[in-house]
């Protein structure tokens, strides 16, 4: 009976988690389409880097720790997942214990190691978050949902690893009496520190706190894997085609329209390769998240909104609007919209609102000096002044909704070939004496 | 002097070396004008013959690029290439980081490749190679702060070419608290330098200024003409146009080597 309730309760779990992959795979797909400069094998070295090795991480020493701390142990517990659900699903107990061996107390012990490492990380990082109050999770995008998120995030793990300890405790103590099925396997250095919390509890007690722990940590990862589609946690997933897909290009460098070209050298009366590109957007720079890039999109989903972007940006230290982790969150909000409509109608039909008025005002986009720090600081490749430009340009090039001060300089650089209202003629003149 | 109009160099039926792309700043600005002058004159000690395109040189289109304006980038963009193509220039030096990227990584695409220099970088080779050589000993007096260029730092990745020759130039050179990869803008880019910023509590160049100022610095070395403009009125709002000042890297070796 309950190996039919597992095995019904995982098949849901993981139906319901496919689905919505599937749907944010669509979500991100309706960006528009993109080449992305680099070559596989620089790709996948950049994915090794900065996603698998972490290497950005490093700016912040303590941040790094502890994340490293979470993720190895995310990867040794998840082993001992595993048996979980082989267990869930044969009605066994500990299935890998008689394969294993040995190798079954090193993972037990390595477990637990990780699970004190973890709990102990968590604290870290609520400590930051709630008491010490690390000035980058307190800006003015941090209300409401995104700090609810994150302490929601770092209570299921603690959850978890209570869960597990509690059950390991249990465990123990129904091996050393004998009690059918928990024969005598693993090496528990942690959860053994908790065993005097529950000697004094029956048989039948201690059999039904195990079995409940059990439960509560499998069902509590299934219901965290299918919260993660919803949460800024999507990082553990997004993170590696995020750095994978990361163009290998100059931070600076920021590509020309292409159907932009054809119209000017026609202007110019030259000559014009191919026409004018089939698959060329019709609008210019971007009003929408459908206007933006589908890596722009993927950006927005693998944000976990660490703020790293924001402390470091010149516009945002000296008091102006724009947090470039806002322009992260906006698209992401955005895009939930355009997701929830796909999830109720099948489809997506434009309704009138944008990322660009709606979420992110002219202010903001204005405020960016284009000095890619936020690019520099961002752990996984996250850039925003792609976004910010493409929405200038839609701002300048379809609304024609330009300040009168860059309008002036559009104007002077259309006349004079410079941004100040100066004759060519005198180009030269600096070295009168030196030619 | 080995410095021409490439229409000049083109009557005489000679090449130079190398294109300056002097860039509109030091085409106009009277500070950034003297950097230029500074580095010519480097050039000419080194004995490099260099062209310069005169009034046949426009904007890179760098500003419009970043305010958005695409239309006037490449319509600015191409018709540079052809005056380039025309030439036959296949070594671009610039003053400037904003069109030293411009030139460097936008062009291409639009059938303008070229190999481009940022002057930090030709004073470098220019050194390896010894065709400029300086006095090795002696130093200069006071502390020195290089500001970094965003978009030749982060943009481009150059952090060392710059720090290089200073020390070359016998400087005591300090690292502000933020450098390198996380040096803070001067405020300048993005277009930014053309209009008023938007409101906030502090303008980014006094930020800037302020940090670097914490060092006490005799001289604060740019590579980039509104790092200059941003950063000297940023010396000026804090009251030390007397104490400190600001120089482009060019600048400080012309004045070690006497020029």
């Amino acid at each position: 009976m309950a190996q039919i309730v597992f095995a019904l309760v995982l098949v849901g779990a993981i139906t319901l988690f496919a689905y919505h992959v599937r749907l944010l795979r669509r979500t991100i797909l309706m960006g528009r389409d993109v080449k992305l400069p680099g070559s596989r094998s620089e790709r996948w070295w950049q994915m090794v880097r900065v996603a698998i090795l972490q290497q950005k991480m490093m700016d912040k020493p303590v941040a790094s720790a502890a994340h490293w701390v979470i993720y190895i142990g995310f990867l040794v517990i998840n082993i001992e997942v595993v048996e979980i659900i082989l267990d869930g699903l044969t009605g066994e107990h500990r299935v890998l214990a008689p394969f294993l061996g040995g190798l079954y107390d090193a993972m037990t012990v390595g477990a637990e190691l990780f699970l004190a490492l973890v709990f102990i990380a968590a604290v870290v990082f609520l400590w930051r978050r709630n008491v010490q109050k690390v000035p980058r999770f307190h800006t003015a995008e941090m209300r409401g949902w995104p700090p609810l998120d994150a302490n929601i995030i770092l209570w299921t793990e603690i959850g978890l690893v209570v869960a597990l300890l509690i059950m390991n405790a249990a465990d123990q103590l129904l091996q050393a009496r004998q009690i059918e099925p928990y024969a005598v396997v693993g090496t528990f250095p942690v959860s053994r520190w908790l065993t005097p919390f529950l000697s004094s509890f029956s048989d039948e007690s201690l059999i039904w706190i195990e079995r409940v722990a059990w439960w509560a940590h499998i069902l509590g990862i299934l219901a965290f894997l299918n919260y993660i589609p919803f949460s800024k946690h999507l990082h553990i997933f997004l993170s590696f085609p995020n750095t994978y897909y990361a163009p290998i290009q100059p931070a600076a460098q920021s590509d020309p329209l292409p159907q932009v070209t054809s119209v000017v050298k026609e202007a110019l009366g030259m000559p014009v390769e191919n026409g004018t590109s089939e698959s060329s957007p019709s609008i210019l720079g971007a009003k929408d998240v459908t206007d933006l890039t589908w890596k722009n999109l993927l950006d927005a989903y693998t944000c976990t909104e660490c703020g790293r972007c924001t402390a470091v940006c010149p516009a945002h230290l000296t008091g102006k609007k724009l947090s470039p982790r806002k322009i992260m969150m906006d698209t992401r909000d955005r895009l939930e919209e355009i997701k929830r409509a796909l999830h109720r109608n099948g489809k997506w039909e434009p309704d009138n609102r944008s990322l660009l008025g709606d979420y992110i005002s002219a202010e903001e986009i204005w405020a960016c000096t284009t000095c890619n720090a936020c690019v520099r600081a961002c752990p996984v490749l996250i850039n925003p002044v792609s976004i910010i430009t493409q929405l200038r340009q839609y701002l300048v090039m379809e609304a024609s909704q330009a300040s009168e001060s860059i309008n002036v300089l559009f104007v002077n650089l259309e006349n004079n070939g410079s941004p100040w209202a100066l004759p060519a003629s005198d180009r030269a003149k600096w070295a009168e004496n030196l030619i | 002097m080995a410095g021409k109009t490439l229409a000049a160099w083109s009557a005489s039926g000679e090449k130079p070396e190398i294109l300056y792309w002097v860039g509109c700043a030091a085409s106009y600005d009277d500070r950034a004008q003297k950097v230029a002058r500074a580095f010519v004159k480097l050039l000419d000690a080194a004995g490099v013959k260099w062209g310069i395109l005169g009034t046949e040189e426009t904007c890179t289109g760098d500003p419009a690029k970043r305010a958005g304006n695409d239309f006037l980038f490449q319509m600015l963009a191409l018709q540079n290439i052809q005056t380039l193509k025309s030439y036959e220039v296949q070594e671009i030096v610039a003053t400037c980081p904003h069109c030293f990227n411009t030139l460097k990584n936008e062009y291409p695409q639009l059938g303008g490749s070229f190999r481009v220099w940022h002057h930090s970088q030709y004073i470098l080779h220019l050194l390896q190679t010894e065709r400029l050589k300086l006095p090795q000993n002696g130093a200069m007096d006071g502390i020195t702060v290089f500001h970094d260029p965003c978009y030749l730092g982060r943009g481009n990745g150059e952090y060392d070419a710059p720090r290089f020759i200073l020390r070359r130039a016998g400087v005591q050179l300090r690292e502000p608290e933020r450098h390198r990869d996380f040096a803070l803008c001067c405020g300048a880019g993005g277009a930014q330098m053309f209009k008023e910023p938007e409101p906030g509590h502090k303008d980014i160049n006094i930020e800037r200024t302020e940090e670097l100022l914490r060092l006490s610095p005799a001289r604060i070395a740019v590579g980039c003409p509104f790092c200059m403009t941003m950063l000297t009125d940023g010396v000026k709002h804090a009251g030390k146009q007397a104490e400190v000042r600001v120089l482009d890297l060019v600048e400080i070796l012309a004045e070690r080597l006497g020029l």
